[in-house]
């Protein structure tokens, strides 16, 4: 018997080559920023952003003629600092984005591991709610919300998370009817596991790759959503800084007073892209395969 | 050919005992897939198996070999037909002799890249039957995984990493342990080289025998390389499209056989000996679809020893010259 | 007369694991209606041996030397657009999955009437006509009514022997077969060898059989290379290599397949794994598996040594005293 035992090889002194090219450092940074804004908005923040100031109205950018430094990016029309209603807003967007992002997915995952474990009857009508619920419009949804029941951060995040788990839920599906077929579940089995043993500790961390690019390019989709919201009147309600919001003050000064619609418009620009831009580094380094995500 | 007094003394009553085993599959055919056809995959199969030998089932595609071992292994349910293990029938086991049959008959699959969970560690994957099934901490499963480990020839260290630090021979071991980890009777083998290269294929062979005589565990071998199956097993069925055609002493079926199936597939199976007879029975033919099994004897529109009565009578397993074959030219 | 003439031919893969000599120094000659068999395990070279032979080597690789001569035309610095002009002409393929061989959203008749075209220049009821003839060739029965199937319509033999007859469609000189009966059922094989035989007799073709399977290589071929690490360790005769093996990695093999009818009760199995192809080990890849290494074997990579008339053997047993 000791004639067959194999001599392992050496665990690599040297680690295979990492596969992580061209970390996007930009997004990383950026995100990192504005997450950090949105935490420490109090203490970031030069000014209170409701602080009305009627005579310090549609104040320009500190580098255009007539503005200074005590207003960096301007103020609005009703006085309020631009820079500090930017900070403060990344609270909510990125809370909006980060919360309803994890209760969709969540419940979504849930709702593809059981369809896909199961199969049969169970997957049939799992998948017809999914299917009804992913052809459902969510800013109509929202909208409906805001008018019966009245615009609220939780309405915000209820409204878009009750459409958005239907994603998830398709492609969690998809993965795990590929690993239902593979041997270890069918070991899993033999060893006399139940079905929420192998969902729990054989299905879902193979699909953890997965769920974390959805989420990440997810976050970015929520946002520009939200924002949306916010611009129609049915988001955050005021006085809370929201940049959707903030867009929709500065619609009809476009071409006087820019800066009010453009710096909110760029902040948004700048997350979902880097977002975006994390998440198809994550796809690529986890898995090239999901390209159709 | 493995030695005749390895493994237990053969009790009275054999480990396993498989009684008219029959499943039917509905299938979906017609132009849209709306209508259900019936696929014999299994019919009527019957055989023993006592402990501590091996029996080996060949055949081809559709013949119904993987359907049978997932019915002995429990991850189907048979549509008719009895298994009986040591003594008892299966199908009328409540929770608790369930779980004891659960425990006595296990599996080594084919691919050893499928067959191991990626994201778990390799002790993980050895001790979760234990951890499913047993009382006792950690650190007894620790020792017993480091035990099953030795069992195999692995070094210890393999408990710590993962499966894809490990080539395809060597996570067939790892499998190997897993399987062996509730000490089963019974161990399925499903094709368990034939996804490895072909130097390593001996050292699992060896490995997988050794195992017998140390442990009296039995195995349900199957396998196409017909050569391989032949010296592990001490019984052969041969099977196709759902029927076993010849059984008997694994000698007595690969070197002398009876049925021209099996003649056919044995001689199919190219010996390397250039000094051996050549194919005697090229056959005709395709592998028909079990969809649409023969009538009578479900070999005769491809036995070049056909009789008019093959295509009427389906022949029944008879004993002729030390085993049993179910062929009207007996 | 020789069609094939290949002479040191290096291929390099580039992997994350650093340049991985998939094919090291490769030589050999296949002659008109001679058959031979590449035998090898995964890693060994035989598949990408031929992959070079016809320039279709993944794009992590690179031919970065020796000699491929066709008909004593040099195809290693031909064009790509001459080897378009080349592959399916003059050198035919058939791999092992005849599922992805075939495109299974088009009929059997459009796709052998594609080589036909391209070659014959055939057109309308000539060409279907020679499409037909094409399937009877292989031994498809219904052949007219076949040519309007689709593949998953066929079984795996049938799916096979189209992919025969649309190799043979020119005919090649050479026609090159993977692995061509490793999904297909016993039975089977052997009709599908036995069609491989007639269509090398009655076009004279050379054909190269890669396996990992000796006894096909038995039943089929009339000279046998081993290859082990990207380099021929052993080649002859296969009478010669089977009866009297002389590289100790082809006596192993040898030794450890399972015979029917051999009464052993223990496999002599060869020790250790195969080799891991980016971190060989300096001097012969197969020292540390060996039973009769020397010092010498792991220092030096030995060359090749004629061992008897026709058989070579890459083993520093067989230098000469």
């Amino acid at each position: 018997m000791r004639a067959d035992v194999v001599a392992l090889p050496e665990v690599a002194a040297v680690a295979p080559p990492s596969r992580m090219r061209n970390v996007p450092y930009v997004s990383l940074g950026i995100i990192t920023v504005f997450v950090l804004l949105a935490v420490l908005a109090p203490l970031l923040s030069p000014a209170d952003p409701n602080d009305q100031s009627l005579r310090n109205r549609f104040k320009p950018p500190a580098w255009e003629e007539g503005g200074s430094w005590k207003h960096p990016l301007g103020t609005d029309r009703l006085g309020r600092d631009m820079l500090s209603r930017i900070i403060w807003g990344s609270r909510v967007s990125l809370a909006a984005g980060v919360v309803t992002v994890l209760v969709a997915s969540a419940f979504g995952a849930a709702v593809g591991l059981v369809a896909g474990y199961y199969g049969g009857r169970v997957d049939a009508a799992l998948m017809r709610l999914t299917d009804a619920t992913l052809s459902f419009p969510v800013i109509l949804l929202a909208l409906i919300l805001a008018v019966t029941v009245g615009p609220s951060f939780g309405n915000v995040v209820l409204a878009i998370a009750v459409i958005l788990w239907a994603r998830y839920a398709r492609v969690i599906r998809g993965q795990v009817l590929t690993l239902m077929h593979l041997d270890f579940i069918a070991q899993a089995r033999l060893a006399g596991a139940g079905a929420l043993r192998i969902i729990s500790r054989h299905l879902l961390p193979n699909t953890l790759n997965t769920l974390v690019v959805l989420v990440t390019l997810q976050i970015g989709y929520v946002i520009i959503v939200e924002a949306s919201l916010s611009f129609l009147g049915a988001g955050i309600p005021p006085p809370t800084p929201a940049w959707g919001s903030m867009i929709a003050e500065g619609r009809e000064f476009v071409t006087s007073a820019w800066w009010v619609s453009m710096f909110p418009g760029l902040a948004i620009l700048l997350v979902v892209l880097a977002f975006n831009l994390l998440g198809d580094w994550l796809r690529d380094t986890f898995d090239p395969k999901l390209r159709q995500l | 050919m493995p030695p005749r007094d390895g493994g237990a003394v053969t009790a009275a009553t054999p480990l396993l005992e498989v009684q008219e085993l029959t499943k039917h599959l509905l299938v979906p055919g017609g132009a849209l897939g709306w209508h259900t056809r019936l696929v014999r995959a299994v019919d009527a199969v019957s055989f023993t198996l006592e402990a501590g030998r091996t029996m080996g089932l060949v055949g081809e595609s559709g013949c119904g070999k993987t359907t049978t071992s997932k019915l002995i292994l429990g991850l189907e349910p048979p549509t008719a037909g009895a298994i009986r293990f040591e003594g008892e029938d299966v199908a009328g086991l409540g929770g608790e002799g369930a779980r004891r049959y659960r425990r006595a008959v296990q599996a080594v699959f084919q691919d050893p890249y499928a067959s191991l969970d990626p994201r778990m560690r390799v002790g993980t994957i050895i001790a979760e039957p234990l951890v499913i099934n047993e009382r006792g901490g950690s650190a007894k499963r620790r020792r017993r995984v480091q035990q099953l480990l030795d069992l195999v020839g692995l070094p210890a260290r393999t408990a710590e990493l993962f499966p894809h630090e490990f080539s395809g021979g060597q996570r067939q071991r790892i499998a190997i342990a897993r399987a062996l980890a509730l000490s089963p009777r019974l161990v399925v083998l499903d094709e368990p080289v034939s996804a490895l290269d072909v130097s390593i294929r001996a050292q699992i062979l060896n490995l997988l025998r050794d195992l017998q005589e140390r442990l009296g565990v039995s195995y349900l071998f199957i396998a196409h390389d017909l050569a391989a199956v032949a010296h592990m097993s001490h019984t052969i069925a041969v099977m196709y499209l759902g029927k076993i055609v010849e059984i008997g002493e694994a000698e007595t079926v690969a070197l002398s056989p009876r049925h021209p199936y099996t003649k056919a597939l044995f001689s199919a199976a190219l010996p390397i000996d250039l000094d051996a007879p050549a194919a005697a029975v090229p056959l005709a033919g395709e592998v028909p679809s079990p969809l649409a099994p023969p009538s009578g004897c479900r070999f005769h529109p491809r036995c070049p020893f056909v009789l008019p009565q093959c295509s009427v009578e389906e022949p029944p397993l008879r004993s002729h010259e030390g085993r049993q074959v179910a062929c009207h030219l007996y | 007369m020789l069609v094939l003439e290949i002479r040191g031919l290096q291929t390099h893969l580039v992997t994350r694991w650093g340049t991985v000599k998939a094919v090291d120094g490769v030589s050999f000659d296949v002659a008109a209606g001679e058959t031979l068999g590449l035998v090898g395990e995964s890693g060994s070279g035989k598949s990408m041996t031929c992959l070079s032979i016809v320039r279709l080597i993944p794009s992590a690789g690179r031919i970065v030397g020796g000699s491929v001569r066709l008909d004593g035309e040099e195809l290693l610095s031909k064009s790509e657009r001459e080897m378009q002009q080349l592959r399916g002409r003059k050198v035919g393929m058939i791999l092992q999955d005849p599922m992805s061989s075939l495109n299974p959203v088009f009929s059997i008749g459009r796709q052998v009437r594609e080589p036909v075209a391209m070659y014959h220049g055939l057109r309308g009821q000539a060409l279907g006509e020679r499409a037909a003839a094409l399937l009877a060739a292989v031994r498809i029965p219904s052949p007219v009514e076949r040519l309007r199937a689709f593949p998953h319509q066929l079984s795996g033999g049938m799916r096979q022997r189209v992919v025969g007859a649309m190799a043979i469609a020119a005919p090649p000189r050479l026609l090159i077969a993977d692995e061509p009966t490793t999904s297909l059922d016993l039975t089977i094989q052997s009709q599908y060898l036995s069609l491989l035989e007639e269509l090398q007799r009655r076009h004279d073709l050379a054909m190269i059989f890669i396996t990992h399977n000796l006894g096909i290589v038995s039943r089929i071929c009339d000279r046998v290379a081993v290859m082990y690490a990207g380099r021929i360790v052993e080649m002859g005769m296969v009478r010669q290599i089977f009866t009297s093996p002389a590289h100790p990695y082809t006596r192993a093999l040898l030794e450890s397949i399972p015979r029917l009818g051999a009464r052993t009760s223990r496999l002599a199995a060869i020790e250790g794994q195969p080799p891991d192809m980016a971190k060989l080990p300096g001097g012969c890849a197969f020292a540390p598996r060996c039973p009769h290494v020397m010092d010498r074997c792991r220092e030096q990579a030995p060359p090749e040594f004629t061992v008897a008339p026709g058989q070579v053997s890459r083993c520093w047993l067989h230098a000469p005293a």
